[in-house]
Formats: C-alpha cells, sequence, structure tokens
C-alpha cells in the first residue's frame, strides 16, 4: 500500500488566528526564537493500486474539490516515498 | 396559493425546528427535508438551517455540501429558486460557491453568542424585500466560525453590484459599542448572488420572530414574509 500525503495550509494573505495564538503561547512555555506560526492540516491517504499518473490526478481532483476549499487555502500532493519502499 | 418552503437537515443541524416554526410564524408551510433524499418534496423555496452538521470536520459545510439533497438544491438554485442559509446553511453556500468567499475561526477564537445589530444593505432580494433598505435589525448571532473572508476583488465585486446584504453595524449612534464581533472583512454579515435568490448570513433571524423569546423582538421575521410574499406574488 502506497501512502499520499496532501498538505493544505490558508493562503500566506488570509489571516491564522489559531497559528497566531500557538505563537503567543510560545514564548511563556520556554520556547524563544518563533517569529510566526501557520497552522495546516495533513491527510494521509493510503491508496490501493499503482500510485501512477492517473490516480496523482485523482487525488489532485479529490484535494481541489473536498480536501481544499481553494477560495482560502492552498494544497500539496506527494507520494510518501519512506512508506512506498517499506511496501 | 399556498407557499412551501423546505427546511434541511444535516446530520448536526440544531436549528431545523426553529427554522419551521419561523416559517409557520410567517405563514408559510414548513416542509421538513432530510439531507439524503435527493427531492425536494415540490417545495418552492429552502432554508439551510443552522448547527454543526457533519461536527464541522474538515471544513464547516465541506461535507454537508456533498449530500445528495444539496445536488438538486444547487440545481434548482441555479434556476432560480429561492434558498436562504444561516449559519452553517451559510458556510454550506459557500463551500457550494453558490455564494462567493469563505467562513473562518472568529478572529478572536471564541464562541460568540448575543444579540447583534445588522444593518439591511439590500432589501431587494428574495429573502430581505419586507425589510427597509438600511433598516437596522437586532437578531441573534452564535457561532465560532462566522470570519467571511474573500480576496479583495470578490470584495470590490459584492460592493459594486450590491451583494453585501447585510453588515454588522459597528460604529454610528445605534451600535451596541461591540464592534465587529469575528473579524469578517468590511464588516460583511451577509451575502446575495447577483439574482438576489440566494441568500446568506451568520446571524439567526429564525430565533428572532416572536416577542416572547430571545431578543424580545421580531426582527428576524421579515425573511421569512419577504419569502412568502415573493412566493405568492410569482
Amino acid at each position: 500500500m502506497a501512502r499520499v500525503v496532501v498538505d493544505v495550509m490558508l493562503k500566506p494573505e488570509i489571516l491564522d488566528p489559531q497559528g497566531q495564538a500557538v505563537q503567543r503561547a510560545l514564548p511563556r512555555l520556554g520556547f524563544e526564537g518563533i517569529a510566526d506560526v501557520r497552522q495546516g492540516k495533513r491527510f494521509e491517504l493510503e491508496v490501493e493500486g499503482p500510485v501512477d499518473d492517473a490516480a496523482l490526478a485523482r487525488i489532485h481532483e479529490m484535494a481541489e474539490t473536498f480536501l481544499a476549499n481553494t477560495v482560502i487555502e492552498d494544497f500539496t500532493v506527494r507520494v510518501d516515498e519512506a512508506v512506498r519502499a517499506e511496501s | 396559493m399556498t407557499a412551501r418552503v423546505g427546511v434541511i437537515t444535516f446530520p448536526g443541524t440544531l436549528d431545523d425546528r426553529d427554522t419551521q416554526r419561523a416559517v409557520r410564524a410567517a405563514g408559510v408551510e414548513a416542509v421538513p427535508l432530510w439531507h439524503r433524499d435527493k427531492d425536494l418534496h415540490q417545495v418552492d423555496a429552502v432554508v439551510l438551517p443552522g448547527g454543526f452538521s457533519y461536527g464541522d470536520y474538515l471544513r464547516a459545510g465541506a461535507i454537508s455540501r456533498f449530500s445528495p439533497v444539496m445536488g438538486t438544491v444547487i440545481e434548482q438554485a441555479r434556476a432560480g429558486m429561492p434558498v436562504l442559509g444561516i449559519c452553517n446553511g451559510f458556510q454550506v453556500l459557500t463551500e457550494t460557491h453558490l455564494l462567493p468567499g469563505a467562513m473562518l475561526r472568529n478572529n478572536h477564537l471564541h464562541f460568540i453568542c448575543r444579540d447583534q445589530k445588522l444593518r439591511v444593505e439590500n432589501a431587494t432580494t428574495a429573502w430581505t424585500s419586507d425589510y427597509a433598505q438600511g433598516q437596522e435589525i437586532s437578531i441573534p448571532l452564535k457561532n465560532i466560525d462566522g470570519r467571511y473572508v474573500a480576496d479583495e476583488r470578490t470584495l470590490d465585486m459584492l460592493e459594486a453590484e450590491g451583494r453585501v446584504a447585510f453588515r454588522y453595524l459597528t460604529d454610528g449612534p445605534t451600535a451596541d459599542g461591540y464592534g465587529n464581533p469575528n473579524g469578517s472583512l468590511r464588516d460583511i454579515a451577509g451575502i446575495t448572488n447577483e439574482a438576489g435568490n440566494v441568500v446568506g448570513l451568520m446571524p439567526h433571524p429564525e430565533h428572532a420572530v416572536e416577542p416572547l423569546i430571545g431578543t424580545g423582538r421580531t426582527d428576524g421575521l421579515g425573511f421569512f414574509t419577504s419569502i412568502l410574499k415573493k412566493l405568492v406574488n410569482a
């Protein structure tokens, strides 16, 4: 079974108050030197069958229509090679 | 002629019963609709009520948007059927792209629940014709994902075309002093599509239709009397 990872992040121009809250909490917890935090989502898809161009195209379509809302979010699709090598 | 307005229930919808009640309070027949049923049962208009459909998983409204009933709603809305989305229903409408923009977590990260003053910016839509242009109303607001965002071009287009239907009242002598409740861009509380048949807003008109409860006012009733007039005159 191969794994494909879809990362979804708010677009840079969209305010991320959750990321800001995390960033503001860091110095209080003794973690210094973090200027900014943006919070996103990661989807790990366990794919049945080969991860070929057709499968990746379908996953791209899935990310564009469902996993991400492209009005406010960007996404990336990548194959997790470590998982592929193990299987 | 009797007007029939459908009220959709998704798993996790909360305000379907209140919405049915508000529809009936305006003298309209309320028809409960189920998310898995593609059939709209000959309703003349549809309300997507508030709540937390699918637990707001993925994004608020994102999973409901793909329910069987929404396929028909999208098709009929494009053909001119009036659709109103309240709170979670507004989130569903932005996810369908029937309305532009998107809803995000409130800028202060808190759930908010209070009576909210709004200004009716467009009194010509299917759901707002019983209000006066510029009328100030007070209805409950209760959400955590209420921050309306869209890119500058879309915001400018909405303003130019008069498609900002409601704005939070943030200044002037009649404002309540709370300011913008959630960081919504340009104080937008609700918008309409180009044709004026699809309207979405975050605050809850269905919770302000009887003097006995809530705000003690009936400022929300106009949504439902507006649609009655629209349907009866159609």
